[in-house]
């Protein structure tokens, strides 16, 4: 980016925003905003803290659980569906559904369901993710060269060693792209499923610090997860651009 | 050249006669092949010998289904009707006894050179070193030693096709099934590429099926070639190109007989280009 014939670096826009954000909070115009310098400051006593450390394994726990879900049974889901054609015929719409329609409103459902603790927060997780990464899979199984699957035939492949050595492995950019797109939804069903169920986790501190008005934490505890997001969204990328160096070509 | 038309179609009319002439071993036989999708009907009828250690060449207008036959023999599908034998023994499926070129190379873009070449060995259970001594010697007589741990997209077509042929010749089969395997090549590399193909028959002694629509190609590269027509593919022609192949490429290309034998084909083919 070049403003007025000077590179400005890429962080610039970041470091800008965060210089505004101070000068807002220092002069006090806004209740709601406190200065970022006290946010961080809040921020490195909060995660020092043992409330805080037992909601966030309490939420990674969740998280981790879910996700892993969603990505087993997305993927899977989405081999059969790419595969066969008429499990795509039949489930198809549904997919199609679910990954739009607004979830949260489900969770208050799920609730009734599998009552106020970390299982709701669970299948919220899951619920979230799971449907992207259905999609893409099944987009990245439909791409996979026929000449490739004939050539993988045509030297004995056996069953496994086909979808093992061959397909999986042609549809991985995709599968990852699903991925990547499903631990982003994945981080919302975890603060949406914990937020709604209100006694858990991250949801329970959040709860506590909007209803006390203590935005320094509550900031903080949004930056953390902020963080969180996108390091987690940057790991896959990067995964996710190694693939492509190889299946992109094709 | 030498035109066998007439006696495989007295072949195709009694069926029941010895197609094959006395001695003459045969590595792939087509016996009353036809495949209908829906309602195309493909192939009808074909009656076919592959003899062995040759290059038979099938020809034909686009859609006549050339390839459809040469992924029967593969048992990469299946006929309507009709049975292929190989070896003497009917195909059920695809064989070890059987190699595969394709037309867009099918190479996995995620593994170098020396894992695709191995690859089809790699899937008969060999073990790692094994595997790669066999797949460096057959990278090396297809002209690209010094390549093997590079990516299919760091190499050109011709290189990618080439990569494709040495996995078939890894496995050892007895037939070879090239299915245009030049088409996506470019006018020069192509050319090369035939005459390392004809290098490459006379050193392997293998038996070859060779798809293409090109005559000139089909007239250099074959001992046999045989031209189908319009769908429903039938063997409309069965020619010996009688050329002799210790002459230099060159003088290949600009021999008479061979001349000759594209323009006959070529009369026999127009009539099936709209």
């Amino acid at each position: 980016m070049t403003i007025c014939g000077y590179r400005v670096p890429m962080m610039a826009s970041l470091l800008f925003w965060c210089v505004v954000w101070e000068i807002v909070g220092q002069s006090g115009a806004m209740f709601l905003v406190p200065p970022l310098s006290s946010v961080v400051m809040a921020g490195i006593d909060l995660v020092q803290t043992g409330s805080w450390q037992a909601a966030a394994v309490t939420t990674l726990r969740s998280f981790a659980l879910g996700m892993v879900l969603a990505i087993v049974a997305g993927t899977t889901l989405g081999v059969l569906m790419g595969r066969v054609k008429a499990i795509d015929n039949l489930l198809g719409i549904w997919v199609n559904i679910f990954v739009s329609a607004p979830l949260s409103a489900l969770v208050p459902v799920l609730m009734i369901l599998f009552g106020m603790g970390e299982t709701t927060v669970v299948v919220t997780v899951f619920l979230f993710a799971v449907w992207i990464i259905v999609l893409d899979t099944r987009a990245g199984i439909q791409h996979v060269p026929a000449s490739l699957v004939e050539m993988a035939r045509s030297y004995g492949a056996s069953r496994p060693a086909l979808y093992g050595k061959i397909i999986l492995l042609a549809a991985l950019p995709e599968i990852l792209a699903g991925i990547r797109l499903g631990l982003v939804r994945g981080v919302k069903g975890v603060v949406i499923g914990q937020l709604l169920v209100s006694i858990i986790g991250y949801g329970e501190l959040f709860e506590l610090y909007s209803r006390n008005f203590d935005m320094n934490n509550f900031w903080a505890l949004t930056l953390i997860l902020f963080a969180f997001a996108m390091l987690v969204s940057a790991l896959i990328e990067r995964l996710e651009k190694r693939v492509e160096f190889y299946a992109g070509v094709r | 050249m030498r035109n066998i038309t007439a006696a495989a179609q007295a072949a195709i009319d009694h069926a029941a006669i010895d197609r094959s002439a006395p001695g003459e071993d045969i590595a792939v036989e087509v016996r009353g092949i036809s495949k209908i999708y829906g309602d195309v009907e493909a192939l009808r009828g074909i009656d076919l010998d592959f003899p062995r250690g040759r290059l038979t060449t099938l020809l034909g207008p686009s859609g006549c289904g050339k390839t459809t036959l040469l992924k029967i023999i593969a048992g990469l599908n299946e006929p309507s009707a009709g049975e292929i034998r190989v070896n003497g023994r009917p195909v059920t499926g695809p064989g070890p006894e059987r190699a595969f070129v394709f037309q867009d190379f099918a190479l996995m873009p995620w593994a170098t050179v020396m894992r695709n070449v191995a690859f089809g060995l790699e899937l008969r259970g060999m073990g790692k070193d094994e595997r790669q001594a066999i797949a460096r010697k057959y990278i090396a007589e297809v002209g690209l030693a010094g390549f093997e741990d590079k990516y299919p997209h760091e190499l050109s077509g011709g290189m990618r096709q080439r990569v494709g042929l040495a996995r078939a010749f890894a496995v050892n089969a007895d037939v070879l099934l090239l299915d245009e395997p030049f088409s996506a090549v470019d006018e020069q590399n192509r050319r090369k590429f035939q005459e390392d193909l004809l290098r490459l028959v006379a050193l392997e002694n293998k038996t070859f099926i060779f798809v293409t629509h090109s005559i000139e190609e089909a007239v250099y590269v074959s001992d046999r070639i045989v031209i189908l027509s319009r769908r429903p593919g039938r063997v409309a022609q069965i020619i010996e190109p009688e050329i002799d192949r210790t002459a230099s490429p060159d003088a290949i290309r600009r021999d008479q007989s061979y001349l000759d034998t594209v323009e006959a084909i070529w009369q026999g083919l127009k009539r099936y280009v709209d």
